[in-house]
């Protein structure tokens, strides 16, 4: 008995099950993922139309286009990762060049990993209690723009910091030794050294605000916009938010279809990106 | 422009304290509006089995379990599933494969999560109503939506923690005659095992802090499931479903269940970060962190500056 | 960066007085005729957006008393705190159609049925002449309107059981019960389309004719919700025009009843 069960879990074996289980497993993921998309694109793509993404939309999106939903999206997004890049790359050349490993950089860097791992729920309220009610700003793009500013910081400091790092000592050294200071060589040798590993940084917090609901619904509102906005203080809906509400309220499948495959394809392509540039930059510094 | 680096310096530590001061803020503002309820109804009021806000009931007991119940479900799935993949993509796709596995895995992090609700909606619900019975909104379907969706994360710093490993355990086992099954299980996971339990932990920290694919899926009855089948109600979802409609103290209660939230979240990263924090420092340093600390002695030599 | 942002962030703050335009807030019940109106409205006043956001009564109230927005839409009646410093307009009446699959064979329920399946008291089809399979109860999320509405004409004093499902929006209520064929809802009747089956009470039908003549016994106000001194300008001009021959037509048309004149 015992020995057959041994035999039968020879090491030979136990290698052939092992790998057969995990490659299946595997499998089942990468299935999900084709399922996912194929249902999502399948079902939407032949909806997204030119005048789809060119048109108003019209009645509660029944009809109509996403123009204006698309632009907002644009905007929040924009509005969003170009407030947190400042605070994201500051942070980052702080805790690679001005400081040592010590308490003050366990602390920052404590906050910046429990700040990623705050639900984005919890960001809607604050965006909401902040930016809505506290600063006036109302439900505006200008509230979920912050709001997911704050949101995809953590994102960028990571990124940022990494991309720093990989850039090789000596690059600064020599600049040093050229006798510019820390700062001008930063600005002039580190920075664009480590551009397309920032870059990646943008590119993820740009697919995570774009693919944003529940921070943004409490903050930019829902409302459907009949125009294209005209300011940071006009309310608007995002694509994931239009998307949530057509295909919750069962408003139009073939629309909420399209939206969604709008949404997907634009997130995937943006953090494919995003894989490919930070790939490339690595292979350069290894 | 030529700035004194003093000024730099603290202009700098100012951007870097800003995470930090979004998170005490984010603290202040939602203890600001939930903790004076939590202290005038009490806790035995707020952690009771009845939630009628409209009533001066806040007891948000049952969406704790709820919130456990999926979390623990979502676990069950994406674990194994989250850590195989890992080591299939860390340990034994050849690269042409891998190539294609990792962006893979990528896009599935971005699909957004009302994509996967709607998935829910239209592929999972069906099938539990018509396969399992009941009415298909439930703790099992937000379990699944949940499982799949920390799925990413997990391989992603799973895979961090598998290639952190050095190379010359594997070799040295290997050496040994071991399979490489043997090696992965005897050897890489045992000396990724920290890295691999702060993956499990921020999956949960995720599973439990999603909101809008759960509120598409879990149904949201407050009431203590019996079953997987039975509808449920999240913290998060009790947060977006009432959240807009509140005022008042239902409101405050609300905040108040966003405090709890907060706790538990904030109390997984801090658990991660322990076990994250045991394998620092890093096996090999790419670079040395700073350049004032250092002896030039112990740096690269310099080389011209040409960069492509 | 940062102190552009911060800039515009004060700028915005101080301008938002003067932003011109009209925000509405709050029953998801009256968004979809609110955008119509506003829809209408905005094609013979070019130039002048209106912004129609969700959120529930309770926060259209809120949002009136504070001021983001002008107006406040309630699908339900203030309570006295809140009509001591509001203006309840009534702009139009909705009924409430209790709404299931429309492969259910049930076409007719008795008020004390459905106050019974909503307590939980009654669990399965058959015990109300439908087929042998339990009830999926679906109801909406506490502070809505529509359920402030329902509990107080059907349920009270009973309390809507715990296993009942709920959905934080007519249509994604509407939208379950148009999936599961063992399902219950209410929603307003104006959103009552081809994919449910709204049930007659006690055989009377969920019809304008019923709900007009008051055979139909669930019938609810929608409120716009105004402080006196907002009540002027635009906001005003607005409403006069919804409550207005051409607004009430084009509420009849959607689906609604205009306010009684």
């Amino acid at each position: 008995m015992n020995a057959r069960a041994q035999r039968w879990l020879a090491p030979r074996r136990a290698q052939a099950l092992a790998r057969f289980v995990l490659w299946s497993l595997m499998a089942v993921a990468i299935g999900i993922l084709i399922l996912i998309l194929a249902f999502v694109l399948g079902r939407g793509l032949r909806h997204v139309t030119w005048t789809f993404l060119t048109a108003m939309p019209l009645d509660s999106g029944r009809a109509g286009g996403v123009l204006p939903i698309v632009v907002g999206t644009l905007e929040v997004t924009a509005l969003g990762v170009a407030a947190a890049t400042p605070l994201g790359v500051g942070t980052a050349i702080y805790l690679v060049e001005y400081t040592r490993e010590g308490r003050l950089t366990r602390i920052i860097r404590f906050g910046a990993e429990c700040l990623a791992g705050v639900p984005s729920i919890i960001f809607g309220l604050f965006g909401f209690v902040l930016f809505v009610l506290t600063l006036g700003l109302g439900w505006s793009i200008l509230a979920a723009g912050l709001t997911l500013a704050f949101m995809t910081l953590p994102t960028l400091i990571r990124t940022s910091e990494e991309a720093l790092r990989a850039v090789p000592a000596r690059y600064l050294d020599v600049s040093l030794s050229l006798g510019a200071t820390k700062w001008q060589s930063i600005r002039k040798v580190l920075l664009p050294a480590a551009f397309p590993g920032i870059l990646t940084g943008l590119i993820l917090g740009i697919g995570r605000a774009i693919g944003e609901t529940a921070a943004v619904i409490f903050t930019a509102g829902s409302s459907l916009p009949h125009r294209i906005p005209r300011s940071l203080s006009e309310g608007t809906r995002t694509l994931s938010v239009h998307f949530y509400q057509l295909a919750r309220e069962g408003i139009s499948a073939d629309n909420a279809y399209a939206t969604a495959a709008v949404l997907v394809l634009a997130i995937s392509l943006i953090n494919l990106g995003a894989y490919v540039t930070l790939n490339r930059f690595m292979r350069r510094y290894r | 422009m030529r700035l004194p680096d003093k000024v730099v310096e603290r202009a700098l530590l100012l951007l870097a304290l800003s995470s930090v001061a979004v998170l005490a803020s984010i603290a202040f503002f939602i203890v600001r509006e939930g903790a004076p309820l939590i202290y005038r109804v009490g806790l035995s009021n707020f952690f009771s089995t009845d939630w009628h806000p409209t009533a001066g009931r806040f007891g948000i007991l049952f969406m704790l379990v709820g919130s456990l119940a999926v979390t623990v479900g979502a676990l069950a799935l994406g674990v194994p599933l989250g850590i195989s993949c890992a080591i299939v993509l860390g340990e034994m796709a050849p690269p042409r494969a891998r190539r294609i596995l990792k962006p893979a895995i990528e896009i599935l992090a971005g699909i957004p999560s009302v994509v996967y609700g709607f998935m829910g909606i239209v592929v999972v619900l069906p099938w539990i109503r018509e396969h399992l019975g009941g009415p298909g909104a439930s703790g099992l379907a937000a379990a699944v939506i949940l499982g799949i969706m920390i799925l990413p994360t997990i391989i992603a710093i799973s895979l961090d923690a598998l290639e952190a490993v050095p190379m010359s355990y594997r070799d040295g086992s290997l050496a040994m005659g071991a399979t490489e099954w043997q090696t992965v299980r005897r050897v890489v996971l045992p000396a990724a095992r920290s890295g691999i339990v702060a993956a499990v932990i921020l999956g949960t920290g995720r599973a439990v802090g999603e909101t809008m694919a759960v509120v598409m899926v879990a149904g949201n009855a407050v009431q203590l499931p019996h079953s997987p089948l039975d509808p449920l109600r999240t913290l998060t979802a009790n947060l977006a479903l009432e959240m807009g409609y509140a005022t008042g103290d239902h409101r405050a209660a609300l905040f108040a269940t966003g405090i709890v939230l907060f706790l538990i979240v904030l109390s997984l990263n801090g658990a991660a970060g322990l076990a994250r924090r045991r394998r620092r420092p890093r096996p090999r340093p790419r670079r040395t962190a700073s350049v004032a600390g250092v002896p030039a002695s112990e740096r690269i030599p310099p080389s011209p500056v040409s960069d492509p | 960066m940062a102190v552009a942002v911060a800039l515009q962030l004060v700028a915005v703050g101080c301008g938002r007085a003067a932003r011109r335009g009209l925000t509405l807030a709050g029953s998801t019940s009256l968004q979809p005729f609110a955008e119509k109106w506003a829809d209408a409205y905005q094609a013979r006043h070019p130039g002048l957006p209106i912004y129609v956001q969700g959120g529930g009564s309770t926060a259209g109230v809120e949002a009136a008393l504070s001021g983001a927005a002008e107006i406040g839409m309630a699908s339900r009646l203030l309570v006295p705190v809140e009509s001591a410093r509001l203006m309840a307009i009534p702009v139009a009446r909705d009924g409430i159609a209790v709404v299931v699959n429309p492969t259910n064979p049930v076409r007719d329920l008795r008020l004390d049925q459905v106050r019974a399946i909503y307590a939980g008291q009654i669990r399965n089809w058959r015990f109300v002449g439908g087929r042998n399979a339990s009830i999926a109860v679906i109801t909406r999320e506490e502070g809505s309107g529509t359920r402030s509405a329902f509990e107080a004409m059907v349920t009270d004093p009973l309390r809507i059981a715990a296993s009942a499902l709920v959905q934080d929006s007519t249509g994604a209520v509407r939208q379950m019960v148009a999936s599961d064929p063992a399902a219950i809802g209410y929603v307003s009747f104006g959103l009552v389309d081809a994919s449910v089956k709204a049930l007659s009470l006690r055989g009377v039908e969920p019809n304008e004719l019923n709900i007009d003549a008051g055979t139909y016994p669930l019938v609810r106000p929608f409120l716009f919700v105004v402080t006196p001194a907002r009540l002027k300008g635009v906001p005003r001009d607005f409403i006069d025009w919804i409550v207005g021959p051409e607004g009430r037509e084009l509420t009849r048309r959607e689906g609604l009843l205009p306010p009684r004149a």
